[in-house]
């Protein structure tokens, strides 16, 4: 005890120094459960905010999307716009029957899919089952290249180069402006994304399903058609699904390419006007926001949004519903 | 014991020496022989060639023969000159320590190697008169004659009915299917557990049964030979025992060549069985290969006798 005595206060002060040490290294250095410097918080801060300013942009395009359909329809029945095919918002005699704006967006995705569904499942099978890894490293990057074309590009590609050959093949009172040629080149634009992520879900296929099918004397072909495209059905339908919400959303190919001529025919080799293409033209325009041009804007861009917004919900739930568990 | 005329010719053969500049070190140590497709057979010798091939006693037929059999994976040797028979209608049992080249020696049986890139095989199986493993044999023909069970169960995510019926589709089958389907689940010993829910999903049964299910399928393309890659060691002893007895009543009408790592399996359901042991230099090659009953009761190799008893790791 004597001895100890003189020690006491140095110790004292090496004790509370090694403790303060201590409490900084031991204490919680999650955000929010702790001591925070100025600049953590602040960091902090910034990174929620970042976080969530996405979804609050969001949230308010909604809401604005909201308010003004309701706006719309406070001077136009809803009758009139979901009940008819004519639409002429644009002229004297207004007409805003939303069908023709969704035929037409409808004609030129359902073009496009059946376009791109045989060229992105047959460049997924072929990456997947077929192509040697080297190959595959180079062709699918390119692939997905394609998908950073700006898409106005894709619009004058149609008008120079699609709507000729479709002149050549129907004759020339085919306009230069039609849904085929727009379709077709909308459905170029969304075959890396049925490629590229049908291409992920057949390999994510085990390899011992390929094998159980090969063992019983099954060639290539039968393997990827029989086993490994059903294994994968899930992932290649969502694929198919998200690049029909992707043709229904294209603008700018469509603007160019599709001829804005809104109308309700079967023809595909006429002009047509989809909704994000009437949307390009009302918006260009001197509309003034307090006009019903103005307002119908906003209610078809909520009919758009809807629409996407159901093929995405349906893209993930048929995805989740159809997933096959292998373990 | 009655050596092979191969094995007695490579032991005569001339050693190396004549390789030009070869010292003696490099002899010691050869690389993986038959690297070269033109190098001649033999020319290396090499004592752990020597396989030990006890005589078959009984009136059988061979369903295979394997004559210098080797396997490459890439610049890989994975397995040596393997020369030994699979009698018909028998249970052989491939058994050795893991690395051994079992699998890989199944997996010749019926080109399933073909699958695997840089593979590459060497030497003769005949079956049938023919070398299966020559390339102009079509692998995919090979495949619809050899069936195959894996070591993991591998169902279709299809219902038990498309399971069965996979195979004959693809064979372009045109007979009656529910009849082929209940044929081979029945031999499978499958069909009282799932006869009511032929529709419900593969991969909704358990394991031993999912395995069965592999079975059934293997057996629906009727092969005259199924090859079962450690068809029981994900599953438990009762599951284990139940495709043990199955192996046994198949044998009946097929040849069965089974990779095990569990001895008292191979002792329990095989006829005959050929032991494998990789070297210093993890090339697996043939040690023993005889009646099943003279291999664990009276092994002539050291080696052999050493892994019956347990004494390798």
């Amino acid at each position: 005890m004597a001895a100890q005595a003189p020690d006491g206060p140095q110790q004292d002060t090496v004790r509370s120094l090694l403790a303060e040490l201590w409490r900084d290294r031991l204490q919680p250095s999650r955000p929010g459960s702790g001591r925070e410097t100025p600049t953590g918080r602040i960091m902090h801060g910034a990174l929620f905010l970042t976080a969530t300013l996405s979804a609050f942009v969001t949230i308010g395009i909604v809401l604005v999307l909201i308010f003004e359909t309701v706006e719309f329809f406070r001077e136009v029945p809803f009758i009139d716009f979901f009940g008819s095919t004519k639409w002429s918002a644009l002229f004297a005699e207004k007409q805003f029957g939303v069908w023709a704006l969704v035929w037409g967006t409808g004609m030129i995705a359902l073009i496009g899919l059946a376009v791109a569904i045989p060229l992105g499942l047959m460049a997924a099978i072929f990456l997947s089952e077929y192509s040697p890894p080297r190959l595959r490293a180079i062709v699918k990057p390119i692939l997905e290249i394609l998908a950073g074309v700006p898409t106005v590009v894709f619009g004058y590609f149609a008008l120079v180069s699609v709507s000729p050959v479709i002149r050549d093949i129907f004759g020339e009172d085919v306009g230069i402006y039609n849904a085929l040629s727009a379709g077709i080149v909308v459905g170029l634009m969304i075959v890396p994304i049925i490629a590229s992520l049908s291409e992920d879900a057949m390999r994510a296929v085990p390899r011992s399903l390929r094998e159980g099918a090969y063992a019983l004397g099954s060639t290539r072909m039968e393997v990827s058609l029989r086993v490994v495209l059903p294994a994968a059905f899930s992932g290649v339908v969502a694929s198919i699904i998200l690049a029909a919400s992707r043709a229904v959303g294209e603008t700018m190919a469509v603007t160019i390419a599709g001829g804005g001529n809104p109308q309700f025919g079967v023809n595909p080799l006429e002009a047509v006007q989809t909704m994000t293409a009437m949307i390009v033209q009302l918006s260009l325009g001197d509309t003034p926001t307090t006009s019903i041009e103005f307002k119908v804007l906003f209610a078809v861009a909520m009919t758009l949004f809807v629409l996407t917004l159901a093929m995405n919900i349906v893209a993930q739930w048929v995805s989740r519903r159809f997933r096959e568990e292998y373990e | 014991m009655a050596r092979n005329f191969f094995t007695l010719m490579r032991s005569s053969a001339p050693a190396a020496t004549d390789v030009p500049g070869a010292t003696r070190s490099e002899r010691a140590t050869p690389p993986p022989p038959n690297m070269n497709d033109d190098a001649p057979v033999g020319v290396h010798l090499d004592p752990s060639l020597d396989a030990v091939r006890h005589e078959i006693t009984e009136p059988v037929d061979m369903a295979l023969q394997l004559r210098n059999v080797s396997a490459f994976y890439g610049t890989f040797q994975a397995i040596d000159r393997m020369t030994m028979p699979i009698p018909q209608n028998r249970v052989t049992a491939l058994i050795g320590p893991s690395g051994c080249g079992k699998s890989t020696l199944l997996r010749c049986c019926n080109r399933m190697n073909d699958l695997i890139p840089g593979a590459r095989m060497d030497g003769e199986i005949e079956f049938e008169g023919r070398n299966l493993l020559d390339p102009n044999i079509d692998a995919v023909e090979v495949r619809r004659r050899i069936g195959m069970v894996f070591q993991k169960p591998n169902p279709f995510p299809k219902s038990i009915y498309e399971n069965v019926a996979f195979g004959a589709r693809i064979n372009g089958y045109s007979g009656d299917m529910d009849r082929l389907v209940e044929d081979a689940l029945r031999r499978a010993a499958l069909w009282d557990e799932v006869k009511d829910e032929l529709d419900k999903s593969g991969l909704a049964l358990s394991g031993g049964q999912q395995q069965r299910l592999c079975i059934a399928r293997a057996i629906a393309v009727e092969p005259e030979i199924i090859l079962m890659d450690e068809p029981a060691s994900a599953l438990d002893p009762v599951a284990t025992l139940k495709i043990e007895d199955l192996m046994r009543e198949l044998a009946e009408h097929y040849t069965i060549v089974v990779v095990t790592h569990n001895m008292q399996q191979a002792g329990r359901v095989s006829d005959y069985t050929a032991f494998l042991l990789a070297g210093e230099e993890r090339v697996g090659r043939l040690v023993e290969f005889g009646p099943t009953q003279e291999i664990f009761t009276n092994p002539l190799d050291q080696r052999t006798e050493d892994y019956i008893t347990g004494r390798y790791g």
